[in-house]
């Protein structure tokens, strides 16, 4: 295999690693400064024993993030030397300011969020909480403006150097502010904040399930059900914008997300279906105009297809479609189980359906499908570009480092990976088993 | 040497590893000492004196490896790719350390904490050999082509004077974790490890030393700089103060003044290592016109200029609540439920 594709299956496999931590870290970042709020608002125990539990579980997902966060902000130079001198300028600055805004944010305040109940007052704690949970949202901001500045390239010209060229900054606001940001960051965000919703009503399902620490229970899903329902809601119109962002500045990619070939044709949607790229047919259930519509609010209205691009401009296109679509069917199913979730719960009958509750445990995958397949999406979709209609992937590597040595790294980390993700699920189902300590400890603990 | 954008960020990208040298340099002198304690209890106390703060102390690495890309991107280029293999290796120490620290103390199995802690300790000694082995490279000079590549591979790396670096590193992040570890224990354990300090310090300045007397004799780019302005003596100067005042503040039991006299040593043996550079940042040898210097390296005036209002924004609070953060942990380790 080339350095191309190893460099490529290298990057995929830690990026998606990596993420299955950071939106978790972001979702429930968000609901511990609820819980601890509720806590400082009521006084109520309960609350406060929420807190302390969750605070571990986030502890030991923040710590596996770490662990494979430092690959992330090193492999740009070690695999991607060429796409580091090129892009240097913007995406190294947004690292850097991931670093100083977020991450001493986030690892400092943890600190105090793990050991520090006993040693600083109750409002330091809260705030520290605030802090952690603010640190995990900036880190995704500025890692979707170095990413969306990869997919909308702003604010920079190229200057040459020797016989190549590097982007520079000319403001540094049009790069940050790029025009696929906004729409970009916002799903990031819901999808996080799904990620940290559903594991809270997963476990809290589970032991309610298991006739364990009801009154724990019960009072954690009902504050992860307002974030599932409202994150699960909010995701469809920050799906949409994104899919009109894509529309308007990466053609390529929104007629790859539906198999489109055409060169400008109204467009059909397609609820399922498997690409051809040979014959450029697709095959399956489809609703004719529904994608002109969706976009152009007009079902006659022409969409721009694949064959109106180079072939050697073209995403691979059914595994883009394949990841669009079930990204949106996860996504429509998610929306579905917390609304069924907020209507039991209305109706006072949630903790005694069992059934529903059993989805509930295993829910906590959809958001991390959806969230992997989003971003699969996205990523493939650009291709052959590593900036979109800037730099081509194949343009991107390392001259240096030869094949064997990519082999050597990535049985490395596949080796490493598997053993932390083993880890990483007996820990957390240790934790799970122990649940939340009971007040009586905590008292003689606090006094 | 005129104070331009480019030593501007020189300097700050050296601020960044110099605040990485001397707060992970600790812990990962902890790590290195860790087997050296044979009790449970005592192994869990070395643990628990960088629990809270460990993975903050990574965080300058990450910060330092963003800022060398956005302000140098072809040194962050060239040196990560010419160094690939050697920085997969420290990527994997770096995880297993991490991984060893948190789940170490999880299970009450004896087997299980074995294994833990001899990951914890030989990922956290290749982590400090690996840091010093590269920058005594960086120092060296390696071989770079008119591309400013590095085609050297793994074995390139290995020469003498760059392992004698790297192992005076280990021996200095030794040094100073047990100086940490001084401030964050008493009775037994601490008497222990306060007997280890003498033979640690003994460590260092050998390797440090035979350091100096290898790059004044095979190295002469290194001192160049200093030889023609010697009002920089000072620096290497206020070096030795600083080793030598160790062991009298130990003597005298202020184990938190020797510790800041042990991190401004490593700041002024990396303010030693920057003079010795500047303005190169990566020297290339046997052909010096293609060494990559802060001018040929760097990225953009508007991106130094940006990234410097960033600096200046950030930074003052990262350091005050950082020291806010050590401040709310300091004292003697006490054991309980929230402990490693």
């Amino acid at each position: 295999m080339d350095v191309e594709i190893l460099s490529r299956i290298q990057f995929a496999a830690t990026i998606a690693f990596h993420y299955i931590f950071p939106p978790m870290s972001i979702g429930l970042g968000l609901l511990l400064v609820v819980m601890e709020g509720m806590y400082m608002k009521t006084g109520n125990e309960l609350y406060h024993r929420m807190t302390r539990f969750w605070v571990k579980i986030f502890g030991l997902i923040f710590a596996l993030g770490v662990a494979t966060g430092i690959v992330m902000e090193f492999q740009f130079g070690t695999n991607w030397a060429a796409y580091s001198r090129f892009v240097g300028d913007i995406f190294g600055s947004a690292l850097a300011a991931e670093g100083i805004f977020a991450f001493f944010l986030e690892s400092g305040f943890l600190a105090i969020l793990l050991f520090g109940w006993d040693k600083v007052k109750p409002k330091t704690h809260f705030l520290s909480t605030i802090m952690v949970a603010a640190g995990a949202h900036f880190s995704a901001i500025w890692i979707v403006v170095a990413n969306s500045w990869q997919q909308t390239p702003a604010g920079f010209h190229l200057v040459a150097r020797g016989d190549t060229f590097r982007a520079e900054l000319t403001s540094f606001f049009e790069a940050v502010l790029n025009p696929s940001f906004l729409d970009r960051i916002s799903h990031v965000f819901m999808g996080a904040w799904q990620a940290g919703a559903f594991l809270v009503l997963s476990v809290s399902a589970f032991y309610l399930l298991k006739n364990k620490h009801q009154e724990f229970a019960k009072a954690s899903i009902k504050i992860a059900l307002v974030l599932a329902v409202g994150a699960s809601l909010l995701q469809l119109v920050t799906g949409h914008d994104s899919a009109l962002g894509v529309a308007r500045n990466q053609p390529a990619k929104l007629a790859a997300f539906e198999g489109h070939y055409e060169r400008s044709a109204p467009a059909p949607l397609y609820l399922i279906g498997w690409v051809n790229e040979e014959t450029q047919e697709v095959t399956g259930i489809k609703v004719p105009g529904l994608l002109s519509f969706m976009i152009y609010a007009d079902a006659d209205q022409n969409v721009m297809g694949l064959n109106a691009i180079p072939p050697d401009e073209r995403p691979p296109v059914n595994i883009v479609f394949q990841a669009f679509h079930i990204m949106v069917f996860v996504g429509l199913l998610l929306i579905v189980v917390s609304l069924l979730g907020a209507l039991y719960l209305w109706r006072g009958k949630l903790f005694e359906t069992r059934w529903l509750l059993w989805i509930f445990v295993f829910s906590v995958l959809g958001p991390h499908i959806a969230n992997q397949l989003g971003w699969m999406a996205a990523e493939v979709g650009r291709q052959p570009w590593i900036v979109y209609e800037l730099l081509r992937t194949s343009d991107a590597l390392s001259s240096v480092v030869p094949a064997g040595e990519i082999i050597t790294s990535l049985i490395l980390f596949g080796l490493i990976y598997l053993l932390l993700f083993i880890l990483f699920v007996f820990l957390l189902n240790e934790k799970i088993q122990h649940g939340p300590e009971d007040a009586a400890v905590q008292n003689g603990r606090m006094a | 040497m005129n104070i331009d954008l480019n030593t501007i960020w020189f300097l700050l990208v050296g601020v960044l590893f110099s605040g990485y040298a001397i707060l992970d340099g600790f812990d990962l002198g902890v790590g290195a000492l860790h087997l050296f304690t044979k009790k449970d209890l005592d192994r869990r106390i070395m643990l628990n004196s960088i629990g809270p703060v460990w993975d903050g102390n990574e965080v300058w690495l990450v910060t330092g490896g963003g800022a060398l890309f956005a302000a140098f991107p072809d040194v962050y280029a060239t040196s990560f790719s010419g160094f690939y293999l050697a920085f997969m290796l420290l990527l994997v120490a770096l995880i297993f350390r991490a991984v060893a620290i948190e789940f170490r103390s999880k299970r009450e199995s004896t087997r299980w904490r074995n294994t833990w802690d001899v990951s914890f300790s030989v990922s956290s000694v290749v982590s400090a050999l690996l840091i010093g082995v590269a920058l005594g490279n960086v120092a060296q000079g390696i071989p770079l082509t008119a591309d400013y590549e590095y085609t050297g591979g793994l074995l390139g790396l290995l020469r003498p004077l760059p392992l004698v670096v790297g192992l005076t590193t280990v021996c200095l992040f030794a040094m100073h974790g047990a100086i940490f570890v001084l401030m964050k224990t008493e009775g037994e354990l601490h008497d222990m490890v306060r007997s280890w300090v003498p033979r640690l310090i003994g460590l260092f300045i050998a390797g440090y030393v035979l350091t100096t007397a290898l790059i004044l004799a095979y190295v002469p780019h290194m001192t160049t700089l200093l030889f023609d302005n010697p009002v920089l003596f000072i620096i290497p100067a206020l070096n030795v103060l600083a080793i030598v005042n160790i062991p009298r503040e130990i003597s005298r039991g202020n184990d938190f003044n020797a510790f800041l006299s042990s991190c401004a040593a490593m700041v002024l043996l990396l303010g030693l290592f920057g003079i010795g550079m500047y303005p190169d940042m990566i020297y290339s040898s046997p052909v010096a016109e293609n060494s990559l210097t802060i001018y040929n390296a760097a990225s953009s005036g508007k991106t130094h200029q940006i990234m410097l209002i960033i600096a200046l924004i950030g930074m003052p609070i990262v350091v005050a609540y950082t020291v806010s953060i050590y401040w709310i942990f300091r004292g003697k380790v006490k054991l309980d439920a929230n402990s490693y």
